[in-house]
C-alpha cells in the first residue's frame, strides 16, 4: 500500500510542486513582509516548474491514490491550459495598478494564486466525486479570498460575499447529489458507480435528481444558467487579474471536471455498435437533453445580456458566459469529435480573452475606468494596443482569419455532423449576436472622438511584448491550426473509458 | 498552363499584393500623406497589369465550372493537413486558386474598380494611412473570393471583407455613419453564419480519395485506380462538392431534393442573396450606400454586390442543381420584386446617392432574373451585366461623389441647369445615365437584352412583367437628368467648376469601357461562353436527370 502510494507520488509531481510553492510562499511573505517581489518571484519560479512537470506528463495513462486522481492525456490538456493561463495572471498581475497600490501587501495574493491553481490542477484530474468535491471546495475558497482583495474597493467586497452566498449554495446542492449517489450505488468513486450502473437496477429518476444537483456545482463552476447570478458582480468586482484568471482557469476545471463525471459515470461501455469515436449513454439517463437546453439559455443570455452592459469587465463578463455556452454544446453530442472541438475552444479561449482582459487592464491602469464610454477616440491615443484589442474580439466574434473562427468552426462541425442542426443553428446566430456588443467597443474606440481629448497612453516594451504573445496565436492559430488540432485529438483520452 | 512570377502564381499575386501593399503603407509614417496615396495607387495599379496579363492568357476553350482541369491559372499547395485518428478523418484542406469563364471576367472587375476607386479616395484627408490600410485589405478579401476553389478558403476572404468595410463606412462616412456601418456588418455576417453551417453539411457530406503524393481523386476515378494506397478524406473542394458520385450514401446533403439538401440551398441563398442584395434583404444597402464615401461606395456597387451573385454561380448552382431548379421560379420571381420595387422606389428619391443605391438593387434584380433562367443567353447575360453595371454604377457614384464635393449637397431638387456650368461633367454624366437605362450602343443594353432575352423562355409571365422596370428606370433616370441639367441655374451654384483631371482620369476610362462593350462586346462574352455554356448544359443534365428520377 505504502509502496503504491510512493509510485504514485511520482505521477503526481506537478501538483506536489504547487502544494510546495504554497508553502514556501507562506513562509517567504512572513519572513519578508514589506517586499512582495519575493513571493512573486518565488510563486512565478513555482509555476514554470510545475508547468514543466506538467509537460512532462504527455502520454500517462494511470490513475493514481486508490482511483483519486486520474492521469491521462485529457487530464494533461487541462492541466496545461490552467498553469498557462496561471503564469500569464501572474506576469498581468506584476504590471496591475489596481494591485500594486502602496499600501497593500500582495504576499498572500501571490500565495493564494497558488492554491487556487493547485485546486484547478485537481479538478482537471479528480475522478472520485470526493476528490472532486474537495478540489471545487479549495479552488472556490482561494477565490472568494482573491476577488475580495481590493477591499478597499466597496464593490470587491460584495463580490466576494456574494461569490461565497452562491458558492455555499452550489456546494450544498452538489454535496447533497453525491450524498444521494452515494446512497444509490454505495461509491464514490466513479468508475465503481458506472458498474453499478451498468448492473441497472437504480432509479432512474433518482439518479437524475443526483444528476441535475451535481450538475450545480459544475455549473457553478463554468457559470452555466442558472448558475450565473454571481458571475457579473464577481467579474466586475474582483481585480481584473482575478476576473481574468477565473474566466479562463477556473472554467477549464469546471469543465474538465463535468466531462469527466459525465462520461465516465454514464458510458455504457458495452455498446459497441456505435460508430468509432461515439460514447453511448446508459438507457434512461439521456442528461444531454439538459445539457442542451443549458447550452442553449447559457449562451443565449450571456449575449443577450452583454448588449446592455456598460462596464467592459462585466461586458467580458456575460461574454464569458456566453462562451460557456458554446463550449457546452460539445458535449451534447456525445463524441470525441464534440470533446476535441470543446479542447480546441479552449487553447482559442484562453488566448482571445485573456489578451481582452489585459487590454482591458492596460487601459485601467491608464485611465482608471473600464467604462466603455472613456474608450472613445482611444483608437487614435493607443493605435497598437486598440488594435490588438479589437482583434481579440474579433476572435471572441468567431470571425476569420483568427484562432475563434476554428474553435467555432469544429463546434458547429461536431454538431452537424451528428445532426444536431438546430443547436448549431442557435449558436450561429448567437455569434451574430455576440457582434453587436464587440462591436460597440470599436465603435467608441474609432467611431468617436473623446470628449475630452487625451494626451497619447504609451505602454512599455514588456507590456507590448505581453500583448504581441497573446496576439500572435490568436491570428497565427487561424491560418494554421494543425498543432491545435492534433494536440486536442491527442487529448481526448480519458482514463477509464473505451 | 500557368503564369507565375517568382515562383509564385499570377493569382497570389494579384490577391496577396494588396496586402503587401497594405504593410509599406503601415510602415510608412502618417504625415506622408502622398506618399501614403502613390503606394496604394501603385499597388492597385500592378493588379490591374496583372489583371490584363490574365485577360491575354485566358483560354477562352476552357470551361472549368466543376472540373479543376478546366480550371486556369490553377495553384494548389497543401494548407492544413491533420493525420487521421480513429474517430476522426483526415483533415487536408487545400490553399487550391484558379479561375474560369466566370471567375476572370470578376477579376478583371475587381481590378479596375479597385483602382479607380484609389483615385477616387485621393480627397480623403481624415487618417489617410488608416484608410488606404483598409483599403488594400479590403481588395485582398474581394479579389480572393473570386479565385478561391476551396469553399474553406473562399470562406475566409468572403469574412475578411467584412471588417475593412466596417471601419471604412464607420469612421469615413456621412453623418449616420455608425448606423449604417453596424447594419452593414450584422446582416452580412447574419448571412456568412448560415453559409457556414450549409459549408460544414457539404464537408461532412462530400468524401474524395487523396494519393500518398497528396493528389486528391474524385470517388469515380478512385474507383477505376482501384483504390491502390488510396486514403479516404472529407474535402471542401469546391469542384469535388459539385460532383453527385463524391456524396456518401446516408450523408445528410446526399441524393437529390431531399429537405436537407433544400435547407442548405436556402442557408446558402440567403447568405448570398444578402450580399446582392435581393428584395427583401436589401436594407442595408441603401443606408450603407449613402453613408460610406465615394469610393467605398463605388467597391460596394462594384465589386462587393457581385460577390453575392458569383457564390449563387460558382456555388449554388453546380452544387445544388436540383434545388435550384426546384427553386428556379421563386428565384426569378425575387429578382423581378427586386427590379420593380428597386426601380419604384428610385423613382421617389431625392437623395441623388440614394436613388443610385435603389437603382444597384432594381440592376440586380436583372441579374437574378438572368440567372435563374439556367439557359446560355440568360446566364450570360447575368454574368455580363454583372460586369456591366460595376462599371456603370461605379461611374454613377463617382459622379455624384463630384457633385458633392462641389456642392455638399445630394439633393436632386437643389439642383438644375449645371449643362452649361459643366459641360464636360454633363457628357460623362450622361453616357452613364444611358448605359444605366440600357440604352442601345452602351453596354447595359446588351447585357439587359441577354437577360431578358434567355428568361423570357424560361419564364414567359415573370419576364414581361419585369419589363416594366426598363420603363421605370428610362423615366427616373431621364427625370434626373433633366433636375440636374435642365431648367435654369440657382444663384448658389454659379460658381461651380467643371470636372478636373484626376476626376477625368477616373471617369474616362469606365465610360470608354461602356461605350466600347456597348457597340462590341465580344472580348467579355468570348471569355466567359464556353463555362456559361457549360454550367447550361450542367443544369439542364441535371434537371432531366431529376425528371427521370421522378418517372
Amino acid at each position: 500500500m505504502a509502496e503504491q502510494i510512493l509510485q504514485d507520488l511520482q505521477l503526481f509531481y506537478p501538483e506536489l510542486a504547487l502544494t510546495a510553492t504554497f508553502l514556501v510562499a507562506i513562509l517567504a511573505d512572513l519572513i519578508f513582509r514589506r517586499t512582495s517581489v519575493v513571493v512573486s518571484g518565488i510563486v512565478m519560479i513555482g509555476f514554470v516548474v510545475t508547468a514543466v512537470l506538467v509537460l512532462g506528463q504527455s502520454d500517462l495513462h494511470a490513475s493514481i491514490f486508490s482511483n483519486m486522481i486520474a492521469v491521462d492525456p485529457f487530464a494533461h490538456f487541462f492541466k496545461l491550459v490552467i498553469i498557462i493561463s496561471a503564469i500569464l495572471i501572474v506576469v498581468f498581475s506584476l504590471g496591475s495598478a489596481e494591485l500594486n497600490s502602496p499600501n497593500r501587501k500582495l504576499g498572500e495574493y501571490y500565495a493564494l494564486l497558488a492554491a487556487l491553481t493547485l485546486g484547478m490542477m485537481l479538478m482537471a484530474g479528480a475522478s472520485n466525486l470526493l476528490m472532486m468535491y474537495l478540489a471545487i471546495e479549495l479552488s472556490s475558497i482561494s477565490s472568494y479570498i482573491l476577488s475580495g482583495y481590493t477591499k478597499e474597493a466597496p464593490d470587491s467586497s460584495e463580490a466576494s460575499l456574494k461569490y461565497v452566498i452562491y458558492g455555499a449554495l452550489s456546494s450544498g446542492l452538489m454535496l447533497y447529489g453525491i450524498s444521494i449517489i452515494y446512497g444509490l450505488t454505495g461509491s464514490l468513486d466513479i468508475y465503481t458507480i458506472n458498474q453499478v450502473l451498468a448492473e441497472g437496477d437504480i432509479s432512474g429518476v433518482a439518479l437524475l435528481i443526483a444528476g441535475v444537483l451535481t450538475l450545480a456545482g459544475f455549473g457553478y463552476k463554468i457559470s452555466a444558467v442558472p448558475f450565473h447570478f454571481w458571475t457579473p458582480d464577481v467579474y466586475e468586482g474582483a481585480p481584473i487579474t482575478i476576473t481574468a484568471f477565473l474566466s479562463v482557469a477556473s472554467k477549464a476545471g469546471g469543465f474538465a471536471l463535468m466531462i469527466r463525471f459525465f462520461k465516465v459515470t454514464f458510458i455504457d461501455s458495452s455498446v459497441v455498435t456505435l460508430p468509432e469515436g461515439a460514447w453511448a449513454t446508459f438507457e434512461g439517463f439521456e442528461w444531454y437533453h439538459i445539457i442542451a437546453a443549458m447550452s442553449v439559455l447559457t449562451m443565449t443570455l450571456g449575449n443577450l445580456v452583454a448588449i446592455w452592459q456598460n462596464n467592459l469587465k462585466r461586458l467580458l463578463a456575460y461574454s464569458s458566459i456566453a462562451h460557456a455556452g458554446y463550449m457546452l454544446m460539445g458535449v451534447v453530442v456525445l463524441n470525441n469529435q464534440g470533446l476535441a472541438a470543446i479542447l480546441i475552444y479552449f487553447v482559442v479561449y484562453l488566448f482571445m480573452n485573456l489578451g481582452a482582459f489585459y487590454v482591458v487592464m492596460l487601459v485601467a491602469n491608464k485611465t482608471g475606468s473600464e467604462d466603455i464610454e472613456d474608450y472613445k477616440g482611444l483608437g487614435a491615443r493607443a493605435p497598437f494596443i486598440t488594435v490588438a484589442l479589437a482583434v481579440f474580439f474579433i476572435s471572441l466574434t468567431g470571425l476569420p482569419p483568427t484562432a475563434g473562427f476554428i474553435g467555432k468552426l469544429y463546434l458547429f462541425a461536431a454538431l452537424l455532423n451528428s445532426g444536431w442542426v438546430w443547436l448549431a443553428v442557435v449558436g450561429a446566430l448567437n455569434s451574430v449576436i455576440s457582434l453587436y456588443y464587440y462591436v460597440r467597443v470599436f465603435r467608441n474606440m474609432y467611431l468617436r472622438p473623446a470628449d475630452q481629448p487625451g494626451p497619447p497612453l504609451v505602454f512599455g516594451k514588456l507590456q507590448t511584448a505581453i500583448v504581441l504573445v497573446l496576439l500572435i496565436p490568436t491570428i497565427l492559430l487561424g491560418l494554421y491550426f494543425t498543432p491545435l488540432v492534433q494536440l486536442a485529438q491527442a487529448s481526448v483520452k480519458i482514463f477509464g473509458t473505451p | 498552363m500557368g503564369v507565375t512570377i517568382l515562383g509564385i502564381g499570377v493569382l497570389t499575386w494579384i490577391t496577396f499584393l494588396p496586402v503587401l501593399g497594405m504593410v509599406l503603407v503601415l510602415l510608412l509614417p502618417k504625415e506622408r500623406r502622398d506618399a501614403i496615396r502613390w503606394m496604394a495607387l501603385f499597388f492597385t495599379g500592378l493588379q490591374v497589369v496583372l489583371a490584363i496579363i490574365i485577360f491575354t492568357k485566358f483560354d477562352h476553350g476552357m470551361a472549368g465550372i466543376n472540373t479543376e482541369a478546366g480550371m486556369q491559372f490553377v495553384e494548389k499547395v497543401p494548407w492544413i493537413d491533420v493525420k487521421s485518428v480513429a474517430w476522426f478523418g483526415r483533415i487536408h484542406i487545400e490553399y487550391l486558386l484558379g479561375i474560369d469563364g466566370l471567375s476572370v471576367v470578376m477579376v478583371l472587375l475587381t481590378a479596375l474598380i479597385s483602382f479607380v476607386a484609389v483615385i477616387s479616395s485621393w480627397t480623403i484627408d481624415k487618417a489617410v494611412k488608416g484608410y488606404f490600410a483598409l483599403f488594400l485589405l479590403l481588395d485582398t478579401g474581394m479579389m480572393g473570393v473570386f479565385v478561391a476553389l476551396d469553399f474553406f478558403l473562399f470562406y475566409m476572404f468572403w469574412e475578411v471583407v467584412l471588417l475593412p468595410m466596417y471601419f471604412l463606412i464607420g469612421v469615413w462616412g456621412g453623418p449616420r455613419r455608425e448606423y449604417a456601418a453596424i447594419k452593414f456588418f450584422l446582416y452580412t455576417l447574419f448571412g456568412s453564419v448560415l453559409m457556414l453551417l450549409a459549408m460544414i453539411a457539404l464537408y461532412f457530406s462530400v468524401t474524395v480519395y487523396i494519393d500518398p503524393a497528396g493528389v486528391i481523386h474524385s470517388v469515380a476515378d478512385a474507383t477505376k485506380m482501384g483504390m491502390q494506397g488510396l486514403e479516404k478524406i472529407y474535402t471542401f473542394n469546391m469542384m469535388a462538392m459539385m460532383d453527385p458520385g463524391n456524396y456518401v450514401p446516408d450523408s445528410l446533403l446526399a441524393g437529390t431534393n431531399t429537405s436537407w439538401r433544400y435547407i442548405a440551398y436556402i442557408a446558402l441563398f440567403v447568405g448570398f442573396a444578402i450580399k446582392v442584395p435581393l428584395v427583401p434583404f436589401h436594407t442595408w444597402l441603401p443606408d450603407a450606400h449613402v453613408e460610406a464615401p465615394t469610393a467605398i461606395s463605388v467597391i460596394l456597387a462594384g465589386v462587393l454586390l457581385k460577390m453575392g451573385a458569383y457564390g449563387m454561380l460558382r456555388i449554388s448552382f453546380p452544387m445544388f442543381p436540383d434545388a435550384m431548379i426546384h427553386y428556379s421560379w421563386h428565384l426569378a420571381l425575387l429578382g423581378v420584386i427586386s427590379m420593380v420595387y428597386g426601380a419604384l422606389v428610385a423613382m421617389a428619391q431625392t437623395d441623388f446617392k440614394k436613388l443610385i443605391a435603389y437603382s444597384s438593387v432594381s440592376h440586380m434584380g436583372v441579374v437574378v432574373l438572368g440567372m435563374a433562367s439556367m439557359n446560355t443567353p440568360g446566364m450570360t447575360g447575368a454574368v455580363f451585366q454583372m460586369f456591366n453595371h460595376g462599371i456603370i454604377t461605379a461611374m454613377l457614384f463617382l459622379i455624384v461623389g463630384v457633385i458633392y464635393d462641389r456642392t455638399h449637397t445630394r439633393g436632386l431638387n437643389e439642383f438644375g441647369g449645371l449643362m452649361n456650368q459643366m459641360p464636360k461633367y454633363a457628357a460623362v454624366m450622361t453616357v452613364a445615365f444611358f448605359a444605366a437605362l440600357g440604352l442601345p450602343g452602351l453596354s447595359g443594353f446588351i447585357s439587359e437584352a441577354f437577360s431578358l432575352l434567355g428568361a423570357f423562355q424560361t419564364f414567359r409571365t415573370l419576364t414581361i412583367i419585369s419589363v416594366i422596370t426598363i420603363v421605370l428606370t428610362a423615366g427616373y433616370m431621364l427625370w434626373v437628368l433633366q433636375r440636374v441639367f435642365l431648367g435654369s441655374l440657382p444663384e448658389k451654384w454659379k460658381g461651380l467648376t467643371d470636372i478636373n483631371g484626376r476626376e477625368m482620369a477616373m471617369l474616362a476610362p469606365l465610360a470608354a469601357i461602356v461605350i466600347f462593350l456597348g457597340i462590341y462586346p465580344s472580348p467579355v462574352l468570348d471569355l466567359m461562353n464556353s463555362s456559361m455554356n457549360f454550367l447550361a448544359e450542367l443544369l439542364q443534365h441535371a434537371g432531366s436527370a431529376t425528371l427521370m428520377g421522378l418517372q
